[in-house]
């Protein structure tokens, strides 16, 4: 488990914040791969308040605004970076990119695209674990918007049923792309719907993210012997749904509210007025986590784009044939003498 | 109403309200197809047009869409269901193939699922692997299904039309490559049929059939192969694939000898391979080359935009495969 004192809680969060307005510049260049980029800034603490009680040998799921959790995990940003411009040097050497990044070593099984489709995983997850008796528990992260799945549901009874060391953690940034929470679910007190099940369920407040730490810790905790939970985290999705949504569906007034639930800021005025850390060696903070990301953005850009036959691998295992090449395929047949 | 520059997005737009106008009982529902107006646009501005009731923000609830999109069709609406991506039609299967291809059949014909389930599919936006999928041939192979695929500015609107004139349920997959391609449209104008497939070009020695965003690559193909090497094509655009129009395809193939099946979908058991085997089963004695098929690798897509590109047919594989079989 990581130190979980407030400046290591506002490093990792300075981190996820700058990683993403790094990714964000990328995408403006035109350096990252696809039209398709989902920033979590305003989302942070949920992302390291509950990484910060996750062990090694923890496993869990994303959804696809899921760079920040990655992170919080331990991922390298080089390699995400990398991965988000399509590149070989990626985790998943530019097939999956942002949407669709992965790492087993960490635990990572798999940011999904799908909404709602890596959450049954943790079940499986959570099988494994109690069946060899690993101790390890499985998260499974996704927005509000996935509580519009049926599968959220069927997971949380199988979870709860089976009593497995699961969480299924809701990161209530209360919009599923243009739809207010309120417009999309008839009882927004998510954390009903769980207790509905048997689970132990909570909603925090993400503005602080100490709060949001102290109950991971304690259901985490729980889930290690066998009591699977739900946390909602409320939280406020600062930029648009992807990176062109410019939020026409929200008003500014609104919007300045929102931004104002800034965890990172939030932390940082507190580990200020706390004595905790001077202005000054925040600053350094800062500016080190900066130069880090930017090593990351340089590493990213001058990597390689996959080569053109890595596309037939991985379909399988090494072991098996790869598929035929539709050109090698019709060559072959269009070689062939005739009757 | 007269002949209009417009996109093939709007011209989908246009079918909707037109439909929307003419009949009450038309509704569409989906996500971010209110308020929002739909992820591609489609949709802008019917709700201030319709109001709420009838055009419907629903939640991220892919099975109650269709389901319920099933349930409004037995009852007497029009639904317009929208799916974002076709690559989330999985998660509706059972409502679509179990229940909404079935029902008429089961029941005895007593009752049909008039609805139209939109949605949007195939490469190009570098959008990975669970957002760039060519489906169609998980529709083609239930029976039951409607398929209307189009291709021009004009098919989106004539064709939305006709898919709502149907008494069957109907998928409507639109290219997410085309929404911003222009062309001139003219409502009043007589489109093809129901079913009925067009010839966009034609030429003595080889007819590629297609549809979809393949329809352009094959047309520039076409152009080069004409130009460059001599070789002259007929292009067909299926506009549906369920029905299929074997009567528009025969005569061609027959008079050409030479045939080509053009699709962005996977090769294996795909749409390409469910037409060849037809072409080859009808045409067999007028073929001097086998049918080919030029269709999508048999892997997932990938985000890297190299490898997205070079995973379904591009006008240059078209150009090459039907050189060598001149060769
Ligand atoms: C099954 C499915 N339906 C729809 C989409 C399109 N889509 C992508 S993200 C999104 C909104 C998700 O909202 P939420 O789960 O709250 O996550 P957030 O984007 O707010 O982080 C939608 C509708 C999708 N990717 N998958």
């Amino acid at each position: 488990m990581k130190n979980t004192t407030l400046p290591q809680l506002y490093e990792d969060m300075r981190r996820v914040r700058t990683f993403e307005e790094r990714v964000g510049e990328l995408f403006v260049r035109g350096k990252s791969a696809g039209s398709m980029l989902h920033l979590s800034i305003g989302e942070e603490s949920a992302a390291v308040g509950v990484c910060a009680h996750m062990r090694d040998g923890d496993t869990f799921t994303t959804h696809h605004r899921g760079h920040g959790i990655f992170l919080a995990r331990g991922a390298d940003p080089d390699r995400m970076m990398a991965e988000i411009a399509g590149k070989e040097s990626g985790y998943c050497h530019g097939k999956g990119g942002s949407m669709h990044i992965a790492d087993m070593g960490l635990g990572h099984l798999g940011a999904n695209a799908i909404v709602g489709g890596g959450i049954p995983s943790v079940v499986g997850a959570g099988l494994s674990a109690r069946h060899k008796k690993s101790g390890a528990i499985s998260v499974a992260f996704f927005g509000d918007g996935a509580t519009g799945q049926g599968i959220l549901y069927e997971s949380m009874n199988m979870a709860a049923l089976w009593k497995l060391p699961v969480i299924f953690v809701c990161i209530n940034n209360q919009y599923g792309m243009g739809t207010r929470i309120d417009q999309a679910t008839a009882n927004p007190n998510l954390h009903e719907r769980a207790a509905a099940f048997g689970l132990a369920a909570r909603t925090v407040d993400g503005l602080d993210v100490e709060d949001v730490a102290d109950a991971a810790a304690d259901l985490i905790a729980g889930a290690r012997e066998g009591r699977p939970a739900f946390l909602s985290i409320d939280c406020y999705r600062f930029f648009g749904h992807a990176r062109k949504d410019k939020s026409p569906y929200r008003d500014e007034a609104e919007e300045a509210e929102g931004r104002k639930k800034d965890p990172v800021l939030r932390a940082r005025d507190k580990l200020i007025s706390d004595g905790l850390m001077s202005e000054a060696e925040l600053d350094a903070l800062d500016t080190r986590v900066a130069s880090e990301m930017d090593g990351s953005i340089d590493f990213a850009v001058a990597g390689n784009e996959p080569q053109m036959q890595s596309m037939f691998r991985d379909v399988y295992a090494p072991s098996q044939p790869e598929p035929e090449p539709v050109r090698t395929r019709l060559d072959r047949i269009l070689a062939q003498e005739p009757r | 109403m007269a002949v209009q520059q417009t996109t093939y997005r709007d011209a989908l737009r246009l079918a909707l309200s037109e439909a929307m106008t003419k009949d009450e009982n038309v509704i569409v529902m989906g996500e971010e197809v209110g308020r929002y107006g739909g992820a591609y646009g489609v949709t802008k501005d019917l709700i201030k047009e319709f109001g709420p009731e009838r055009v419907i923000d629903t939640p991220i609830s892919e099975a109650a869409i269709v389901g319920a999109a099933v349930g409004a069709a037995m009852t007497g609406l029009r639904p317009v269901a929208e799916l974002m991506y076709v690559d989330f039609i999985g998660m509706t299967m059972d409502q679509l193939a179990n229940q909404a291809a079935k029902i008429r059949y089961m029941f005895g014909g007593q009752i049909g699922v008039p609805m139209v389930l939109r949605t949007q599919g195939g490469t190009g936006r570098s959008a990975g692997a669970q957002h760039s999928q060519s489906l169609e041939g998980y529709i083609m192979h239930t029976p039951g299904l409607r398929l209307a695929m189009p291709a021009t500015v004009e098919d989106a609107y004539h064709l939305l039309r006709q898919s709502l004139q149907q008494p069957d349920p109907v998928v409507f997959i639109e290219h997410k490559g085309l929404y911003t391609m222009k062309g001139a449209l003219d409502p009043d104008a007589a489109p093809a049929g129901w079913g009925e497939a067009t010839v966009l070009r034609e030429g003595d020695d080889l007819v590629i059939v297609t549809y979809s965003r393949q329809v352009h690559h094959a047309l520039e193909a076409a152009e080069t192969l004409a130009g460059a090497h001599g070789i002259n094509v007929t292009v067909v655009d299926l506009r549906t694939l369920n029905p299929l129009d074997f009567d528009t395809i025969r005569p061609l193939v027959e008079a050409a000898g030479r045939a080509m099946v053009v699709s962005e979908g996977v090769m294996t058991c795909g749409v390409a391979a469910e037409l060849s085997a037809r072409i080859t089963e009808e045409c067999f004695d007028f073929l001097e080359e086998p049918v080919v098929r030029v269709a999508g690798e048999d892997i997932p897509i990938s985000v890297s935009p190299l490898l997205e590109q070079n995973s379904v047919p591009t006008p240059e594989l078209i150009v090459d495969i039907a050189r060598k079989m001149f060769a």
